[in-house]
């Protein structure tokens, strides 16, 4: 095994630009996830079933199916309905929606989690529908799911490799990119699955010390 | 679609449904012996197969199919088949998650039953196989359940790297036709309903192992955990 220092240090300058991109597509995806996830556990509690039997279908479709494929799907189909993204929106989108699914079940949990006397208490005060799910039962629903919705994160960070399948220069695809140009595939390679190891064991520290923080 | 491309899509459907099998039976091994190990009485062999854990939890299942695809060839001098490749790579990946299921499980059964297991003298490897896994396993097979859709969907990764599996008989069939709105809605619907079959043998598993301890499956509830973070105890299953 040959290990070369300097194929190391001309990959850095494109590693970091790699890190920013996964980054980015990191922060973007978990919001994208975090609001539509709370928007599909709202529309499942709606008394209709015309509502909650077609978001069911849909979320319980795209979570098990693959994300490659949907990435797939939105990057190569929707320019064929006439609406052209950049890949690396396309990608955020795909894994946006993707884990929306996930954490629609984080929040259900949550919501669920709240004592039945939070809203009768509500009812007793008299409070409408709308104030009570803003001052009650949110806000404690969404602090117990903050750990759990922070797992979502980390997992989400080991998916953004697959944007690399659709174009996004992101950690992955720089490694490739570099290692096609200088021949040179082990050291990018291990260089980036090092990091991705650190970089979830950093922010699995991170989130126990949330989880510490809110849980007591 | 034309016949031939059909016949494409088969191949494709054959190639996943081999890597599923063989990468879900590499996992299913790691996960046992690494799930166990960790339970070990020596602290060692606990830190060896802790470390391990985090490790292939820590790092993207794509990123170890390229390691494995492209590094070990040129850093070793193994040059694997992509099939063996992918199933290598699957496997070790997931069975780290699943290793966190049979530790969760294991650690789950009442310790009196240890302490019967102790009281009557077996001997510990005795009480793993007769006392502590019989009354385990049923445990585990609602999260196993979810971590195989999990790997189902990881096998679409191979793809990228060349290999013939359905994400990619779906790539060729785009660039035959030039348009893709039907071949991907097709694919899509054929992983889904793999894993609506998934779901369903394994229900049918779970039965057929709660019955054998004397146990009613209990009401599923639908707490579907993702590939979860590395080093958070919660993990698979743990449903934090």
């Amino acid at each position: 095994m040959k290990w070369d220092w300097n194929a190391v240090g001309d990959f850095m300058p494109h590693f970091w630009d790699g890190v920013l991109v996964t980054l980015q597509a990191l922060a973007l995806g978990s919001l994208i996830s975090f609001a539509l996830g709370l928007v599909w556990a709202l529309l499942m509690r709606t008394p209709s079933r015309w509502v909650r039997w077609p978001v069911g279908v849909v979320t319980e479709f795209v979570r098990n199916t693959p994300l490659l494929v949907q990435l797939f799907f939105l990057f190569y189909v929707m320019p064929e309905w006439g609406l052209t993204l950049s890949a690396l929106t396309t990608g955020v989108i795909g894994i946006g929606l993707h884990y929306s699914t996930y954490t629609m079940q984080v929040y259900r949990a949550g919501i669920e989690a709240v004592p039945a006397g939070q809203w009768e208490a509500a009812t007793a005060l008299n409070l409408p529908r709308f104030r009570t799910w803003q001052v009650v039962i949110l806000p404690q629903a969404i602090r117990r799911v903050v750990p759990a919705l922070g797992n979502y994160v980390i997992a989400m960070l080991k998916d953004t490799p697959m944007l690399m399948a659709i174009t996004v220069l992101e950690m992955l695809g720089q490694a490739r990119l570099f290692s096609q140009q200088h021949f040179q595939f082990t050291e990018p390679i291990t260089v980036i699955g090092v990091a991705f190891i650190v970089i979830s064991y950093l922010a699995s520290l991170l989130l126990r010390a949330l989880e510490r923080r809110l849980v007591h | 679609m034309t016949s031939g491309l059909w016949e494409l899509v088969l191949k494709g459907i054959w190639v996943t449904v081999q890597l599923l099998v063989f990468s879900s039976l590499v996992a299913a091994a790691v996960s046992f012996v690494v799930g166990v190990a960790r339970t070990h009485r020596l602290w060692i062999i606990r830190f060896l197969a802790g470390f391990y854990t985090e490790v292939f939890r820590g790092t993207s299942a794509l990123i170890m199919i390229f390691w494995v695809y492209f590094v070990l060839p040129l850093a070793f001098g193994w040059q694997l088949v992509p099939l063996w490749a992918g199933t290598l790579a699957l496997g070790l990946t997931y069975g780290a998650y699943g290793s966190e299921i049979v530790r969760g499980a294991l650690g789950a059964v009442d310790p009196a039953q240890k302490e019967g297991g102790i009281a009557l003298s077996f001997t510990p490897w005795q009480r793993m196989r007769l006392i502590l896994l019989p009354q385990a396993v049923p445990e585990m097979i609602p999260p196993f359940s979810n971590l195989l859709i999990e790997l189902l969907k990881g096998t679409a990764l191979v793809s990228i790297i060349g290999m013939g599996d359905l994400t990619f008989s779906a790539n060729l069939v785009r660039l035959a036709l030039q348009q893709s709105a039907e071949i991907y809605t097709y694919i899509l619907l054929i992983y889904f309903v793999i894993a609506f079959l998934l779901t369903r043998v394994m229900r049918g598993l779970e039965k057929k192992l709660k019955a054998g301890v004397g146990k009613a499956p209990e009401r599923r509830t639908v707490t579907e955990p993702g590939p979860v973070s590395a080093g958070v105890g919660a993990g698979i299953g743990g449903g934090s």
